[in-house]
């Protein structure tokens, strides 16, 4: 009983941060601003949701599986976000601004290495 | 808790149609790559979902974990592809 209590609790937690990322996805103005909205509820939701899975599941073989899939997911999903940032920097996407002109400081890492 | 598990995959399947919007109208490559990333991550967790909820979690376990795998992969080659200059 209280096993059901605890995993339907980080379940609920993790379904939580799901609905707020794909607001944020949906919502925020620009596509730094979307990803700084996934990147973050995105890993956490999905870890807090597979954590909540494999404690409803006890102490097995799938659990010690769902706990691998947690750890993948969360050095893999930063890293994903980082790769996909860092080509918008590199291509010269610029920030979006509250009076909509660009930013002053907007240097590439190759033209700082320049 | 079976009837749980099923509620909390279909919202997790509504929020997948709702992300679908930026992955197919959002403005260039960046914004759907985000979009297809993160509704692969919610994926891995409806197939784990649905691995209890017709009591064979010890296959399904498998193909989520392949999916990680794969959604992991397809990301960073789509971003490593992108890196370069004027690829946008």
């Amino acid at each position: 009983m209280i096993v059901e209590i605890l995993s339907g609790l980080l379940v609920v937690c993790g379904l939580f941060l799901f609905v707020s990322g794909t607001l944020g996805l949906l919502r925020l103005p620009d596509f730094y601003c979307r990803m700084h909205a996934t990147g973050k509820c995105d890993t956490l939701g999905a870890l807090l949701a597979l954590t909540g899975l494999a404690v409803y599941n006890g102490f097995s073989l799938v659990s010690l599986k769902i706990i691998f899939i947690v750890i993948f997911i969360f050095l893999a999903n930063p890293t994903a976000t980082h790769a996909i940032g860092r080509a918008a920097l590199i291509n010269r996407v610029l920030p979006w601004t509250k009076d909509s002109s660009p930013a002053s400081s907007n240097v590439t890492p190759e033209e700082e290495a320049k | 808790m079976n009837d749980f598990f099923l509620i909390v995959s279909m919202v997790l399947g509504f929020l997948v149609l709702i992300c679908l919007y930026r992955g197919i109208w959002g403005p260039g490559f960046l914004n759907r790559i985000v979009a297809i990333n993160v509704i692969g991550t919610k994926i891995v967790v409806i197939l784990t979902l649905m691995g209890f909820i017709v009591q064979r979690i010890d296959m399904f376990v498998d193909t989520s974990l392949a999916y990680a795998l794969l959604n992991f992969i397809g990301t960073l080659t789509a971003a490593k592809y992108l890196e370069r200059k004027g690829a946008i």
